[in-house]
């Protein structure tokens, strides 16, 4: 199984261990894993702006780094969903559906695709309360919402769990958008702020040690937020602790 | 052409596209259980409305004995009270905002909810379950039905020139979430269960 | 929930002196139900909010200047300023959230119902001209005077029209989001005629001249010390007394007479029945009835996107409408107004007013579907912490976001980026209109029509050339160890760095995992390594 890995632009600058553990976990499971050299990001910065047409040549970057592989994964919740249901400023060629139908966010990628049973090497003997990026959970579907009567499940949960020593707690509002917004926690900064302080307080709260996501743009945020309000809460990517990080 | 005329065609013009039908609406199993008359109750109670208690002795009105006995003024319209004020003589709505307690017949009750039906038969005059400071509803047991859905298949609804479903008093949160009853009408509403005569 | 949880609220609330003692009268029937147990019903009941702080001025909303975008970020930040006033709000509608959470889990048929809903109003949507000429057939063999108005000005002339005819010197009405979407109360102001909001809160607004900031709740940015303000300076209640009950129940008393004097009652529409040409309202007051059921003369403003097919369908919509907004099974009070009373006359007005256009909007025409329930606006952290007012429009919170634009495209062109997409909205919506994605699709018209600012469309059309091209963007995001230093482009494209303003900047990280894999993974020819990498 060729796997081309699609490392986004905020990981790739500030949580390049983050791609570090992608690509070696999938390593891990005897998968041939390519990094096209050439990408840059999946164009949702733009598109989430409404600037599609800014957006295409980006998208078509995008396409022409990841054609030809089985899959692409990705370290992101946000981003995946932005290659699947938003990459549309360019003709939908069939190359570009097939793409688009290919990409997997790494949740997903082990939970539905390999369906990994087990993690003999992780270990990670903390209190951890799961952050779950609104595109994942909404947008890519990682788990129940809050909102739906439907029965529950959650992917990155149920990876978690296969993790020795972890803990998990729940903060009060559960899936309560921290507030990174991607453009939103730029253009609406004060809003931003407030929504990442009541998030990381609410985690603290619940006795979090450890906030963890699928998502390093939220955590980026989150961690901003608990810096400057004093929180002491530490973010980690799931990616790391299924990989075998310890802290 | 005139507004109607013009608002049509727009519509007409603008029209979805795709087929869209109508859906049939199931029948869904009752969410109450079968003993209509408790869950009417526990359902009044929570929506802040009060239930009288089985009385023993002759006298149906006993548990709300107290409020009538305190009222000046009392509209009846059924014949289990004579009240004091007789709503076939009111003349205007207005006339009735002096009116302590009034006292109704229910169409029927709802036990999803705790809600009674009124249509303008049943109150004679509309304004009196608004303007009284509290409402006494009497109920068949028998008039209970299961939930909102089947109310809403009931034939009342079409004939009627006024329906209204209350369930418990007026009631207000609109100051910091504190919950109050009597905001613009009436203070309390009281069901005493009994048959129609 | 257990009974020591029901009760703890207003215990600490107790504990930590801070609700006036009436509110804890033990007898009270509003507090507890007949069994002694605290009651949840109407708009709910959550935890008084501290006095003990200083009394904070309450934060207003948006500024508005003319057609000119709303700022709703500059207005949000001034409700944040007012930490007093954002964590009642915020916890308040929280609250109301967990309850629709709560009553929603409590039907096993919930997401079916929900389907059903969007279903009913999809087909009655597409099929409005037919259903309109039903209703008003009906309406008019009920003996109502039926009228149309092409937008709020007509509605306006048409109402005042019938007032002028029958001598009316006031007017009593019930709350209608229509109404306020006309700018009715305005209107009237230089007509002569007195219009007295009767809905606690809507008249709590009117008082203080203030829209209202949430469809089902408009008064609930303020606190109670902001009402007590009001009412003693209109009312002349007691400025110190700011208990709940007092300020409710002395409206209570000031507006009884005016009900009873008024020429006219007015009541909005939440549903409008084809089949029979009833009007039902959904009221927890009794306000609507008082209106309708006290003057002489009534008259109902009908959006005309309130149509239903049937009577039967009420089973559906009546199941999901009071559980979304409030987490309650009904509301107090059902109405359905189909005939006049005896000696009285009965008006209808079926409003337009930009929804026949919607209905070709192909993107957009569905969130004619909302029954204006507000679930979206409590489930929203975007409107919880801004406040309704900061929105600067009829209707605010997600809904509004896809709404105003349709009523003016420039002076609302920001409000669909006042939202972080985070879809709990669409999730809520008891008629499953798509409230998130169609906030995207505004974005991308008002960013081709170009509504949105010159510096932020600068911003992606740069951030575009830059990362659909490897070389440039690699030279842009620098040296392997120097990522941070251009950050705040790289990340967010920004060149005023709002990001520090409430945040602390990431850690550099030592190299970009570009730097690491080129220098781990790949040979030297720039080939992927193929040996001891397992």
């Amino acid at each position: 199984m060729r796997i081309g890995l699609f490392v986004p632009c905020y990981v790739d600058a500030f949580e390049p261990e983050v791609g570090i553990a992608t690509l070696e976990l999938l390593e891990r499971f005897g998968l041939d894993v390519d990094y096209p050299f050439d990408q840059t990001c999946c164009g949702q910065p733009m598109t989430n702006t409404g600037c599609h047409a800014e957006a295409a040549a980006t998208e078509a970057l995008f396409v022409k780094n990841f054609s030809g592989f089985d899959y692409v994964v990705a370290p992101s919740g946000s981003c995946v969903h932005q290659v699947r249901e938003h990459l549309t400023a360019i003709p939908q060629t069939d190359e570009v559906k097939a793409v688009r139908a290919k990409t997997f966010e790494l949740v997903e990628f082990l939970h539905d695709i390999l369906k990994v049973e087990e993690f003999p090497w992780a270990e990670f003997p903390h209190r951890v309360g799961y952050h779950g990026n609104c595109n994942a959970l909404r947008g890519i579907h990682h788990a129940r919402p809050s909102e739906l009567n439907k029965p529950f499940f959650s992917k990155p949960l149920d990876l978690l769990k296969k993790v020795k020593g972890i803990e998990i707690v729940a903060p009060a509002r559960p899936d309560e958008c921290c507030g990174f917004g991607g453009t939103f926690s730029v253009f609406e900064p004060a809003v931003s702020a407030k929504m990442g302080y009541d998030k990381v307080s609410d985690h603290a709260q619940a006795g979090a040690e450890y906030v963890v996501s699928a998502d390093s743009s939220c955590m980026m945020h989150q961690k901003g937020c608990a810096e400057r309000i004093g929180v002491p809460l530490k973010f980690i990517h799931i990616a790391r602790i299924l990989n075998g990080a310890t802290a | 052409m005139s507004v109607r005329e013009d608002t049509l065609a727009r519509i007409r013009r603008n029209r979805p596209a795709g087929a869209h039908p109508l859906p049939e609406v199931p029948l869904f199993a009752p969410l109450v259980g079968d003993d209509h008359v408790a869950e009417f109750g526990e359902r009044l109670k929570r929506m802040g409305g009060r239930l009288a208690e089985a009385t023993s002795g002759d006298d149906l009105f006993a548990s709300v004995r107290e409020r009538l006995d305190g009222a000046t003024v009392i509209a009846s319209a059924v014949p289990e009270f004579a009240g004091n004020r007789d709503l076939a003589a009111v003349a205007r709505p207005q006339d009735l905002a002096d009116v302590d307690v009034a006292i109704v017949r229910a169409v029927f009750g709802v036990a999803e909810t705790g809600s009674v039906l009124f249509t303008q038969a049943e109150l004679q005059v509309n304004a009196v379950a608004y303007l009284a400071q509290h409402l006494v509803v009497l109920l068949d047991p028998a008039d209970i039905l299961v939930n909102i859905q089947a109310a809403y298949r009931r034939p009342d609804f079409a004939r009627a020139d006024y329906a209204v479903l209350h369930t418990g008093p007026s009631a207000t949160a609109d100051i910091e979430g504190v919950l109050i009853h009597g905001a613009q009408g009436v203070r309390s509403l009281t069901v005493i269960l009994t048959p129609r005569t | 929930m257990s009974a020591s949880d029901e009760l703890r609220p207003r215990d600490e609330a107790r504990r930590d002196g801070v609700i006036h003692p009436e509110v804890l009268a033990g007898n009270d029937e509003s507090e507890r139900g007949q069994d002694g147990r605290r009651l949840q019903h109407a708009e709910g009941a959550s935890r008084p909010i501290s006095a003990k702080a200083p009394r904070e001025p309450q934060p207003r909303g948006a500024k508005i200047r003319g057609d000119r975008p709303i700022d709703q970020a500059e207005a949000a930040e001034r409700f944040l300023a007012a930490p007093m006033h954002q964590k009642a709000h915020d916890a308040r509608l929280w609250d109301l959230r967990t309850k629709r959470d709560t009553a929603a889990f409590g039907i096993p048929e919930w997401e079916e119902l929900r389907e059903l809903a969007s279903q009913i109003k999809t087909h009655t949507l597409a099929n409005l001209d037919r259903y309109l000429e039903q209703f008003e057939a009906q309406a008019k063999a009920n003996g109502v005077h039926v009228h149309w108005a092409a937008d709020g000005a007509e509605h306006n002339r048409i109402v005042h029209g019938i007032l002028k005819d029958h001598g009316a010197k006031s007017l009593i009405k019930s709350k209608s989001m229509l109404t306020e979407e006309c700018g009715f109360r305005h209107y009237m102001a230089g007509t002569g005629i007195e219009v007295i909001e009767t809905d606690l809160g809507e008249r709590i607004q009117q008082l203080d001249n203030e829209e209202p900031s949430h469809v089902v709740v408009p008064a609930v940015h303020k606190t109670r010390f902001d009402v007590a303000e009001v009412f003693s300076r209109t009312m002349g209640t007691d400025p110190e007394n700011d208990d709940a009950h007092y300020l409710a129940e002395s409206q209570r008393m000031h507006t009884r007479p005016l009900i009873l004097e008024a020429d006219a009652g007015l009541t909005g529409c939440n549903f409008a029945i084809a089949e029979t040409g009833t009007v039902v309202t959904c009221t927890n007051e009794g306000n609507a009835d008082l209106s309708g059921n006290v003057p002489k003369l009534q008259i109902h403003s009908i959006g005309i996107e309130k149509l239903i097919p049937r009577i039967e369908h009420l089973g559906v919509f009546l199941r999901l409408l009071s559980r979304s907004a409030l987490g309650s099974p009904i509301t107090q009070y059902t109405s359905h107004f189909r005939a006049p009373r005896k000696g009285t006359e009965m008006h209808m007005v079926l409003v337009d007013n930009g929804r026949s256009e919607r209905l070709g909007m192909e993107e957009f025409w569905t969130s004619l579907k909302c029954i204006r329930c507000g679930a979206c606006m409590n489930t929203c952290p975007v409107y919880r912490r801004s406040g309704g007012l900061s929105y600067g429009a009829t209707y605010s919170g997600p809904i509004g976001l896809i709404i105003d634009p349709t009523f003016n495209k420039r002076k609302y062109s920001t409000l669909p980026f006042s939202s972080t997409m985070n879809g709990s909205c669409t999730n809520v919506c008891p008629v499953k209109i798509n409230i998130h994605e169609q906030i995207f699709a505004w974005r991308k018209v008002l960013a081709e029509e170009h509504h949105i600012p010159l510096l932020k469309q600068g911003m992606m059309k740069a951030a575009g050339q830059v990362l659909s091209r490897p070389a440039t963007y690699r030279a842009a995001i620098g040296a392997a160890d120097s990522a941070l230093k251009v950050l705040p482009r790289f990340a967010v494209y920004n060149p005023l760095n709002t990001w520090g303003k409430g945040r602390e900047m990431p850690e550099a990280p030592r190299q970009t995992f570009h730097a690491w894999y080129r220098q781990n993974r790949m040979t030297k020819a720039g080939g992927k390594k193929t040996e001891g990498i397992k």
